[in-house]
């Protein structure tokens, strides 16, 4: 968030790229870290000469992180998640917990906002908290050189957060200042609509950043409501990746985070049962040139059986970029859309299949045709041998691709335990992937797929193309 | 303010950094980084080797020395459209399947265009190292176009122009600044090239500048990974080598500015545009063509008047005059010919643009008064090394890190004099280019201002 309302504009020193394709995260707002790293998760592959050891550092107080030594590089990654997200703001709330991952750079300690800031810069810390659905992480680095300090302020974020008013009211007034800009952008205002026609009055219906009544109705006693129910070590998970020993790490460990509560105060909540049918579209005008299409389905859990044949499935449908059959019928062959994808989208309590694209006004109705069609086409007939072949090769073979940076690597790792998949993970996965038969995919492809079950929602002027 | 950046940080990332990270390789201390290498072969490509055993992965890339600003005139946006054909295939590889065939061996791959460079690139598993080269120098001579495959293209940048420009205010305000600030060079020509002209781009103007410039003498290979020096040598040899080289191509020669004599204002009023936001530009020297030690003085300048939460703007304007709601700015260095400073600044709900313009000013004003501090020059420096450093621990972001210096004119020895340089800087030479640069003369402001709309509603389900 920091970046988002901070950072420089112009496409950054005034480089701008202009790239042949997008991935799918450019897009997709929705697609937050959490997902990504659940996603690349699943593309972990194995049986790769590349030996990577992963250590479970135990600290003397019991709190556990896994750990990659790597001393080529002098720097430390470290990622952690706390379990509790925006799903966990009270009625009345939204925003808060989005509005807490704003607030832990913001003073701690005897430093206010401005000498915390500079503090980071004098000791060329990166810290970043994220707020997603279900979780809270974050992630850290630091030059193996100035570690000792650098761990002492992120502790000092981490356990004396102050939350002072000067500093919660700058912070609320960039994020009321984004909701004005998304509220102008098709993008954003096609996702936040989606997911309210989809869960309604579920708390994944709501918007992770609150709205302006909301946010304006926030407190200091708010964040310190929330903060005290997620901080704390009971669903913890840590990843670290650098020059550091298991032994350091165990005290770093204790330092950092010893101090924080053992219970965690967060409550469980609903399952959400969205209602899919009926071909539903929901249209809202804006005065664009060009119309975004945000559509989905209900989908699998991460933990159900059928999540890995469903996520190769995905790759083939519209996850594959140029290898999948939406890009090829929507961009390759008809010139709609510069970029179209789908995704899983696995949640505690739900599960979806999200995808999305742009197109000039005068197309939206030939796209969305094409897009019921890919699914119904999908779902009759599955993927052909040569197109699952090709998914597998890519899925088991692009592996190390998500490993080569020591952030990389922490990401992995910690999403790994937040789904508690085990350090094993990593060795089995590929060929759980491999496992996968035609005949089991094509059976998922029939129960998890359907074109007429599928919400649209369309920002533009249809009307007007 | 560019609010899609947010899922493009990955990106411009490397893009942003490539200059001033190449720039400060610390020679005087103990070597950063890797041992990176350099030859060049028979026909002119240059070739960039950069060791990262700590993953079985290889980033391979191949640059040309043209973008955007090497464009003849009316048919803005080619060297873009041409970089989409590139995928269009070969006479051994059909239309379409170039990234397919990447995906199917685990790979991934992508290109992209700015005003001074292209470049294509895969990301593979070491042991497919042989298979990409052997692709790309196929299509560096031997792209195929199809009539309808030009004609379905030009519809998807269409579109992309739709997506990046038209359906954003503030982007549309960006662009307009741009082509204001240049009144001569052609850096005021976006890089995606302007609608009217797009629309009738065709295959001919895509083959002209394919065959002008698409050759290894025209090119830089950088591959970075789990790879020796030694090896992508024998490789390059194999694939590269036997291309056949271009004709020598004239030195890159684009029309200067005249000098600046006014300042340049542009409001731009969209009832989409949000939130009433400033953003300047001025026009100065990039680091290819800045008189010596002044683009790194305007680096170290900019960090420490406008760039992040502890610069002189944000201090003053958000934190302790609450004026505005959030400020940025920085220095664009990597043009060949130009670079420039940008500011902007979101003023806080009924504060004005004239105030917030004056508060800017009075910031800039005092450091051309009175300097900046010895521990301000210290934190400014400082993160740019720690940034340097951070780099190398990604390999793609390496490769990018070289392939751009070089592409657009640096040599080896350019990048790593540069700390040298940096570390030169004193305070006097900050106000010294503050006093120079940050003339408003040369500048353009651009003002995004809402105006009332009908708030958009759902009309319910069909």
């Amino acid at each position: 968030m920091k970046h988002f309302l901070r950072c420089k504009s112009y496409g950054e020193r005034g480089l701008n790229l202009f790239f042949s394709k997008l991935f799918q995260m450019v897009f997709s707002p929705v697609l937050n870290r959490l997902v990504f790293g659940v996603i690349l998760s699943l593309l972990l592959v194995t049986k790769s000469a590349h030996a990577m050891k992963v250590e479970k550092v135990t600290s003397p107080l019991g709190i556990e992180a896994w750990l990659v030594q790597e001393s080529n590089v002098p720097l430390i990654a470290m990622q952690f998640s706390f379990k509790g997200g925006a799903a966990q703001d009270s009625t009345g709330k939204e925003g808060a917990t989005y509005l807490l991952s704003g607030m832990l750079d913001e003073g701690a300690g005897d430093l206010t906002s401005t000498a915390f800031q500079e503090k980071i810069e004098e000791l060329t810390v990166r810290m970043s908290f994220e707020a997603s659905r279900d979780h809270f992480s974050g992630n850290f680095q630091t030059l193996s050189e100035r570690k000792e300090e650098g761990f002492s302020l992120l502790k000092l974020a981490l356990t004396k957060p102050r939350f002072d008013e000067d500093a919660l009211d700058r912070v609320r007034k960039q994020i009321l200042a984004s909701l004005q800009f998304e509220a102008n952008n098709p993008q954003n205002v096609a996702t936040r609509a989606w997911f309210k026609s989809a869960y309604k009055d579920h708390v994944y219906g709501r918007p992770t950043k609150g709205t302006p009544e909301s946010l304006n109705g926030l407190g200091r006693e708010d964040l310190s409501d929330v903060y005290g129910k997620i901080f704390t070590r009971e669903h913890l998970k840590i990843a670290v990746v650098g020059d550091i020993s298991a032994k350091e790490l165990g005290i770093i460990l204790d330092d950092v985070f010893g101090g924080l509560p053992d219970k965690s105060g967060i409550k469980d909540i609903a399952e959400a049962a969205p209602v899919f049918g009926g071909a539903e579209v929901d249209m809202i005008e804006m005065g664009v040139p060009q119309s975004v299409i945000q559509f989905g389905h209900q989908a699998v859990k991460r933990a159900d059986d059928d999540f890995i044949p469903a996520y190769i499935l995905n790759y083939i449908l519209g996850g594959g970029g140029f290898a999948s059959r939406l890009m090829e019928e929507v961009r390759e062959k008809r010139g709609l859309a510069y970029s179209i994808y789908s995704y899983l989208y696995p949640l505690e309590k739900s599960s979806l299949i999200l995808g999305g694209m742009a197109t000039k006004n005068s197309s939206v109705n030939e796209a969305m045709a094409l897009i019921r069609s890919e699914f119904k086409r999908m779902s009759n007939e599955g993927p052909t041998a040569e197109e699952f072949q090709n998914a597998k090769n890519y899925l088991t073979g692009s592996y190390a691709l998500r490993f080569d940076t020591s952030s990389k690597i922490a990401s992995q790792l910690l999403w790994i335990q937040v789904e508690g998949l085990g350090v094993d993970y990593i060795e089995k996965r590929n060929d759980m992937i491999n496992d996968v038969s035609l005949d089991q995919i094509k059976d998922v492809a029939k129960r998890l797929l359907d074109g007429d079950k599928l919400r649209f929602t369309i920002v533009g002027s249809p009307s007007q193309g | 303010m560019k609010l899609d950046w947010k899922g493009l940080g990955h990106y411009f990332f490397f893009g942003l950094v490539v200059l001033f990270m190449t720039s400060v390789a610390l020679k005087a201390e103990p070597k950063q980084g890797p041992d990176v290498t350099y030859f060049k072969l028979e026909n002119g490509l240059d070739v960039v080797v950069i060791p990262d055993r700590r993953a079985p992965v290889v980033t391979h890339m191949v640059w040309y020395r043209v973008g955007a600003a090497d464009e003849l005139p009316g048919v803005s946006g080619i060297a873009h459209f041409l970089e989409h054909l590139m995928f269009k295939g070969t006479e051994k590889i059909a239309p379409g399947e170039f990234s397919k065939i990447i995906a199917r061996h685990g790979g991934e791959d992508n290109a992209f265009t700015s005003q001074d460079v292209t470049a294509y690139f895969q990301r593979v598993a070491k042991d497919k190292l042989p298979m990409v080269m052997e692709m790309e120098a196929d299509r560096m001579a031997n792209l195929k176009l199809l009539e309808k495959d030009v004609l379905t293209e030009r519809d998807v940048i269409l579109e992309e122009r739709r997506s990046r420009i038209e359906n954003s205010p503030s982007s549309i305000l960006s662009e307009q600044l741009g082509a204001s600030l240049y009144k001569n060079h052609p850096y005021g020509i976006p890089v995606i090239g302007w609608m009217h002209e797009m629309a009738v781009l065709n295959r001919q103007n895509a083959l002209d500048h394919y065959n002008k410039y698409y050759a290894p003498n025209n090119a830089i290979l950088v591959v970075a990974g789990d790879v020796s020096s030694d090896e992508v040598r024998t490789l390059a040899e194999k694939y590269y080598g036997p291309i056949a080289k271009g004709p020598e191509l004239e030195p890159r020669k684009r029309q200067l500015e005249p000098p600046s004599v006014a300042p340049r204002r542009i409001t731009h009023k969209d009832e989409r545009a949000g939130k009433l936001t400033l953003q300047r530009l001025y026009l100065v020297p990039s680091y290819k063509s800045a008189p010596k030690g002044d683009s790194e003085a305007l680096e170290l300048l900019m960090k420490i008047a406008a760039e992040g939460t502890t610069s002189r703007l944000y201090k003053k304007l958000v934190i302790e005059d609450k004026l505005a709601s959030s400020t940025g700015g920085g220095y664009s260095a990597s043009g060949m010919e130009y670079g420039n400073l940008y500011l902007y600044a979101m003023p806080q709900s009924g504060v004005s643009i004239d105030k917030i313009e004056a508060a800017i000013d009075d910031v800039l004003a005092d450091i051309v008064a009175n300097g900046v501090s010895e521990l301000e020059l210290a934190r400014a420096r400082n993160s740019y090394i720690a940034d340097y450093i951070y780099g190398n621990d990604s390999q793609s972001g390496l490769a990018r890190r070289y392939g751009f210096a070089l592409a657009t004119g640096w040599s080896i020895q350019d990048i790593e004099s540069y700390p040298t340089r940096l570390k030169a800087v004193t305070p006097e030479d900050i106000q010294q280019v503050a006093g120079k640069y940050l003339d408003l003369k040369a500048s353009v402001t651009g003002v995004l201002q809402p105006i009332l709309k009908q708030t958009a509603e759902v009309k319910g389900t069909q």
